[in-house]
C-alpha cells in the first residue's frame, strides 16, 4: 500500500499553503517531511489525514480507522494518567484481540514502565511525545501521520522516538513525519523537504546529497560572483555546473563533499532567484 | 587576555539535585562556543549562573574578570528561545525601547528591518523575529553574547543570515556562547562543551569531539528488527532508513547481537557523526546514563 499527496496544492484566502506537492509513503516505510516554520509540514500533515481539503490534487489514505494522527504538541490527554491514555485509544479504536498484551509491551519500549500512573501532562516532554506516538500505533493503523513529534527534545530523547517510528513502520505501516531538524533526514527511508509550501528536494538521504549541482568549494571568506555559506569560519563556495563551461576555472580551494544542509541551501538559493 | 565569561569548578545544588558539578569553561573574546547537552545536563542552570540570576553553591563565576552584577549585565546580550520580544510593538519600537533601557542610541536598521521597521512585531515571520531579536541584543554593543537555540525554525536562507551576524559579531570581538540540540548549529561554532548530569563530559572543536571515533553501520531488510536486537544486547542503536547505525566500535558485539536475524548486511566500521559522538559522550557518562 502507498499513502500520500500527488501535484496537492492548497489555498488559504490568497495565501498558498502547499504548492503541487508530492509526498508518498510505502507501508513499512518511514517518510519524513522536514521544513522550518511555516513552510507548510502541519498543512501537509492535516491535508494527509483529511483535516484540510485539498484544492487540487490527489489525497491517498486509509479509511478513518486505520488512520493514526498526533497532532503538533498533542495526542495525549493530559489529566489521564499514561495507563488510561492507552486504555481509552484501545477501547474506541484498537484493532486485534492482544491490545492488552500490546499495551503492555509498548509501555515496556517506551520506558513509561514507571509512570504507568502519572499524569501525561507531568511528564517531560520527551516522555509525553513517547506516550504520544505509541499510541498512535497503538490501534495497529495502515498510516500513521505524525507532526512535529521531535520538536524541543534533546538529541537523546528525539534517538528514542526514531526507534519507535521504526519499530512502527517495522509492524508494517506507513509512517509520515515532520520535523524541523534537518539531521533528522538521515533517519528517514524518503525524505521530502519543504520551503514556503513547495519541496525543495526529495529522495533518499543518499540520493539527495549525491544530487548537488556542481561542485562545492571551500574558502576562507566568501566569494565574489559564485554564491556562498559559512560553516563556522569557514566559506562553502557553490561552483554551479553551467557557472564556468570554458576559460573561467572557478574559485580556488579544496572541493568539499557536499551534505544535505548544502543540497538544501543551493535549491534555496534557486528557488530565491527564479522567485526574484 | 581576560576570558569574557569564565566559570570555576562550578557547582549548584537544587536541595539534593546537583544541577551543575564542578563545571569550568571559558569564553574569550572572538570567539563562538556550542554548549550541547540533552535536557536536565545543566545547560540552563549555567545561563541562570552567567546572567547572575542564581548563586553558585561552590566554585565561581566570573563576568569581564568580575563577579557578575548590574554592571556587567550592561555588557551581555541574550536572546532566550522566547526571543523576549514586544509582540505588540513595532520593531523600530522594539529597539528603541531595547536602546533606552541601555542609554544607547538607536542603532541604524539594516536592509531587511529598514523595511519592516513599522511593522509590528507578532506580524513577522519567525526568521524575522529572530533577526529582530538579534538586534535588539546586539544595540548596546554588548562584548558577550549568549543565545539560546538561535537559528531553530528558520529557513535554509534565513539561518545563513543569523550564522552571517553571529560570526561577524565575533569577528568585532564579541565572545558568543550558544546552546543548541542542533548538530547543524553546533558544527557552526568554533569550540563545543558537552554536559551530561551537570559534568563536562566532552569539549572541542567539532572535529576534535568527533575525533577518529568510529561506529558500526548495517544494512538490513527490517530496521525494527535489528534495533530490537542490539537494545536487547545492551547497544545504542539508531535508525538510518533501510540501515541502522551502532554507537559502537566493537564489530563482534554487534555481529552477536545480530546472529540469527536475516535480511542483515555485514556490519562495517564508519566514521561517527557528530550527533552520534555526543550520544557516546552522553551515554559513557556513569551519572547521566
Amino acid at each position: 500500500m502507498t499513502f500520500g499527496l500527488e501535484g496537492v496544492t492548497v489555498r488559504f484566502h490568497d495565501r498558498i499553503a502547499l504548492d503541487h506537492v508530492d509526498c508518498r509513503v510505502e507501508a513499512g516505510r518511514v517518510g519524513a517531511v522536514i521544513g522550518p516554520d511555516g513552510a507548510g509540514k502541519t498543512t501537509l500533515a492535516r491535508v494527509l489525514v483529511g483535516l484540510v481539503r485539498a484544492d487540487t490534487g490527489q489525497v491517498l489514505r486509509p479509511g478513518r480507522r486505520l488512520l493514526g494522527y498526533q497532532p503538533e504538541s498533542a495526542g495525549t490527554w493530559r489529566d489521564l494518567t499514561v495507563a488510561e491514555n492507552f486504555a481509552f485509544v484501545a477501547r474506541t479504536r484498537g484493532r486485534g484481540d492482544d491490545l492488552d498484551a500490546r499495551i503492555d509491551d509498548l509501555v515496556e519500549s517506551t520506558g513509561l514502565g514507571a509512570a504507568t500512573d502519572r499524569l501525561a501532562g507531568d511528564l517531560s516532554g520527551g516522555m509525553r511525545q513517547k506516550l504520544a506516538v505509541a499510541m498512535a500505533m497503538l490501534p495497529r493503523p495502515d498510516l500513521v501521520v505524525l507532526d512535529e513529534p521531535t520538536t524541543g527534545l534533546d538529541p537523546v530523547s528525539r534517538a528514542d522516538v526514531w526507534r519507535l517510528l521504526s519499530r512502527a513502520a517495522g509492524e508494517g505501516a506507513a509512517i509520515v513525519v515532520t520535523t524541523a531538524y534537518l539531521d533528522e533526514a538521515e533517519r528517514a527511508d524518503h525524505v521530502v523537504v519543504l520551503d514556503g509550501g513547495r519541496v525543495l528536494v526529495h529522495g533518499t538521504a543518499e540520493a539527495i546529497r549525491a544530487s548537488f549541482p556542481g561542485r562545492l568549494v571551500a574558502g576562507d571568506h566568501a566569494h565574489e560572483v559564485h554564491p556562498s555559506w559559512r560553516r563556522g569560519r569557514a566559506w562553502r563556495t557553490w561552483v554551479r555546473p553551467t557557472a564556468a563551461p570554458d576559460g573561467d576555472a572557478g574559485p580556488d580551494g579544496r572541493d568539499l563533499e557536499p551534505d544535505l544542509e548544502d543540497v538544501v541551501m543551493a535549491a534555496a538559493i534557486r528557488r530565491r532567484e527564479q522567485a526574484a | 587576555m581576560t576570558a569574557l565569561a569564565r566559570t570555576v569548578h562550578l557547582r549548584r545544588d537544587f536541595g539534593t539535585t546537583r544541577a551543575l558539578d564542578g563545571v569550568s569553561l571559558a569564553v574569550q573574546p572572538g570567539e563562538v562556543v556550542g554548549l550541547l547537552g540533552a535536557n536536565g545536563a545543566g545547560k540552563t542552570t549555567l545561563i541562570r549562573l552567567l546572567l547572575g540570576l542564581l548563586a553558585a553553591t561552590a566554585g565561581h563565576v566570573e563576568l569581564f574578570g568580575a563577579a557578575p552584577s548590574p554592571s556587567t549585565r550592561r555588557d551581555l546580550g541574550y536572546v532566550p528561545q522566547g526571543l523576549g520580544l514586544y509582540e505588540d510593538l513595532t520593531v523600530r519600537e522594539n529597539l528603541a525601547f531595547q536602546s533606552a533601557t541601555y542609554g544607547v542610541d538607536p542603532a541604524p536598521l539594516d536592509g531587511d528591518l529598514q523595511a519592516v521597521a513599522d511593522t509590528v512585531v507578532s506580524d513577522l515571520s519567525l526568521g524575522m523575529r529572530r533577526r529582530v531579536a538579534f538586534a535588539a541584543a546586539l544595540g548596546h554593543r554588548p562584548r558577550l553574547l549568549v543565545l539560546d537555540e538561535p537559528t531553530s525554525g528558520v529557513g535554509p536562507l534565513g539561518r545563513a543570515d543569523l550564522w552571517d551576524t553571529i560570526h561577524e559579531a565575533a569577528k568585532g570581538g564579541v565572545g558568543v556562547l550558544v546552546t543548541t540540540h542542533y548538530m547543524d548549529e553546533a558544527e557552526q561554532c568554533d569550540r563545543l562543551v558537552i554536559l551530561a548530569g551537570g559534568r563536562q563530559v566532552a569539549a572541542g572543536t567539532a572535529a576534535e569531539v568527533v575525533g577518529d571515533r568510529q561506529i558500526v553501520e548495517v544494512a538490513t531488510r527490517d530496521p525494527a528488527a535489528a534495533l530490537a536486537c542490539l537494545e536487547a544486547a545492551g547497544l545504542l542503536a539508531l535508525p538510518a532508513g533501510r540501515r541502522v547505525r551502532v554507537v559502537s566500535s566493537d564489530l563482534d558485539r554487534v555481529d552477536r547481537a545480530l546472529q540469527g536475524e536475516s535480511g542483515v548486511g555485514d556490519p562495517r566500521l564508519v566514521p561517527a557523526t557528530l550527533e552520534e559522538a555526543f550520544m557516546a559522550a552522553v551515554a559513557a557518562d556513569p551519572v547521566a546514563a
